[in-house]
């Protein structure tokens, strides 16, 4: 059935904030070159998961992981592992566009610098390259030095996709990347994630049953820290296993 | 009733909002009032490039630069001794330091604002000018690099909390897309905290100048006090405001000393502004630039 391999395997997962445990016992597969998505009513604990996959939650004081998070293999919490290395392996994208107060060509080029690159016309053609993967070239490439502040939500925010992808991930993860973006940038966004299935592991969060429906493969349903049905997307919102699943699907609560 | 009410609160705090507005365009009266007269003496050429500042003399000469000079010579040795330690500990505050450590550090800090400058005036007198003294084989340590030593020490916790504050407005989600982008924390603060609030952190700096250059009582304490050219750190110096506050209790009254002082404060009231209103402009820049203003 599950023909890809998986890319991502989480064990026993748990995650506290202090005393405060915000997920609990997770366990799941990401498979690859696949869209999933994570639903789920607020708080429940899709930001916390999604951060933990490229470690953005070593830096929240106070917080602990049990548990293991597998990519291809090996744990990512080991003590050898390379956190540099795991978060160019899984890029992230935030939910409000966030990017740097510097020209549209610096905003991609940073990635490329810190790992050395100092090549210029290496550096150009990655810059051309992920911002025609992220569907913005066409509209930029006249003014690629002027700021990235000046672009529109959606256009910054697919900005924010090419810096990503400018460094070469294998997986990409999404928190809401649609959450501050009207429906034609949305829709840009969602067709953008079609496309750049062919090529990565992706992980979406979103609080939009319709957008899960429409670009993910599997869905994993989340509810007060806990997974409470994970499956390939059709089968989780046409015969969801789970009560609690069919209730949120169907809106009585979240 | 209330309605009554309303417009009285409403007129009090116009009123009083606006009694600073007055306080300020009273004080520019008086200063021009009393310091323009100089100018029938001596030209304004001649007061501001003058090089000799013999106010007493039986032919008195009234030529500020030595004194203006003073002032820049003094503050930019202060600056380089505040800049790089308040914006040293205002990134370590706020990159590097723990809670606890930042509970003790930042309240250290600003307990230096509160220290009376005469205190400072003390501190310069009986440690930095022996020190420097014995340093430097000078025949006094009251000079312009002692003046610079204690004035940059008074500097920090205006240019440490102001450059502070300027690193927590750099929004948490750059930092969070250099990290995620695999930077380090030092490439993260080089790349991307520094520039972010540079301009911020260039405010911190003006404003911290334009306390340097205000400070009257301790550089009339430790800068020496000699009004002539200056040629080296240090000489003993004589900045403007030690001038105004040295002398004006011996100027006559409408005399031309008299009025040469209230110029000097001209010109003194001048620098200020421009350090003010390039910290406000740059600032106002650099909300626009991160879109705080929107
Ligand atoms: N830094 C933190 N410190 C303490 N508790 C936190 C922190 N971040 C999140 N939490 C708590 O952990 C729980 C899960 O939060 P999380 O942000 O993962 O939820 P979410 O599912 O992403 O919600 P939303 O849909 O609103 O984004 C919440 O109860 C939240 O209050
Ligand atoms: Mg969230």
């Amino acid at each position: 059935m599950d023909i890809n391999p998986a890319r991502i395997s989480v064990e026993n997962l748990n995650f506290y904030y202090g005393n405060k445990q915000a997920l609990k016992n997770i366990n799941l597969n990401i498979f690859e070159k696949k869209v999933t998505a994570i639903i789920g009513p607020s708080g429940c604990g899709k930001s916390t998961f999604i951060r933990l996959l490229n470690r953005m939650n070593d830096l929240v004081p106070g917080g602990r992981v049990e548990g293991s998070i597998l990519l291809d293999g090996s744990d990512i919490n080991a003590p050898e592992a390379d956190v540099v290395d795991i978060r160019r392996r899984v890029g992230m994208v935030f939910q409000k566009p966030n990017p740097f107060a510097k020209s549209i060509s610096q905003n991609i080029s940073y990635g490329l610098e810190l790992e050395g690159s100092r090549k210029k016309d290496f550096i150009e053609r990655k810059i051309e390259e992920s911002l025609k993967k992220a569907a913005l070239w066409e509209e930029v490439k006249d003014r690629l030095d002027e700021s990235a502040l000046g672009l529109s939500g959606g256009q910054q925010q697919r900005l924010c996709i090419a810096r990503c992808l400018a460094v070469e991930p294998e997986v990409i993860l999404f928190d809401e990347p649609c959450a501050s973006l009207d429906p034609i940038s949305t829709k840009k966004i969602e067709e953008l994630i079609l496309e750049l299935k062919k090529d990565y592991t992706i992980i979406i969060v979103t609080h939009n049953m319709q957008q899960a429906a429409r670009v993910s493969d599997y869905t994993a349903f989340m509810y007060l820290g806990e997974l409470v049905e994970f499956g390939h997307t059709e089968k989780v919102f046409t015969v969801p296993k789970e009560k609690r699943t069919e209730e949120y699907l169907s809106g009585k609560f979240g | 009733m209330s309605r009554l009410k309303e417009k009285i609160y409403r007129w009090l705090f116009t009123a009083l909002a606006f009694s600073s507005l007055l306080f300020l365009v009273g004080i520019m009266a008086v200063l021009f009032k009393e310091g323009l007269p100089v100018f029938k003496e001596v030209s304004p050429a001649n007061f501001i490039f003058g090089k000799s500042w013999y106010p007493t003399y039986s032919v008195p000469e009234f030529g500020i630069l030595p004194l203006i000079l003073a002032s820049l010579w003094v503050t930019a040795g202060a600056v380089a001794v505040s800049v790089p330690l308040g914006i040293g500990s205002a990134l370590y505050i706020h990159e590097l330091a723990g809670k606890k450590q930042k509970a003790v550090l930042k309240p250290l800090i600003e307990m230096l604002a509160a220290i009376p400058s005469i205190v400072f005036g003390f501190f310069g007198m009986v440690v930095v000018a022996p020190f420097l003294q014995k340093v430097f084989a000078i025949p006094t340590g009251l000079c312009g690099l002692t003046a610079s030593v204690v004035l940059g020490i008074m500097a920090i916790p205006t240019v440490s909390s102001l450059a502070d504050d300027a690193l927590g407005f750099v929004p948490r989600s750059f930092k969070e897309a250099s990290y995620a982008l695999g930077a380090n924390r030092w490439q993260t603060l080089y790349k991307v905290v520094i520039p972010a609030a540079g301009s911020g952190i260039s405010t911190a700096i003006i404003l911290g100048m334009s306390r340097i250059v205000g400070e009257t009582m301790t550089v009339l304490m430790v800068s020496g006090g000699a009004a002539v050219m200056p040629s080296s750190f240090l000489q003993p110096m004589r900045p403007l405001t030690s001038t105004i506050a040295a002398e004006m209790g011996e100027a006559a009254m409408g005399g031309t000393h008299y009025h040469a002082l209230f110029a000097i404060g001209l010109v003194l009231f001048l620098i200020t502004l421009v350090f003010n209103v390039a910290a406000e402009v740059i600032s106002r820049r650099y909300r626009i630039k991160l879109g705080l203003n929107r």
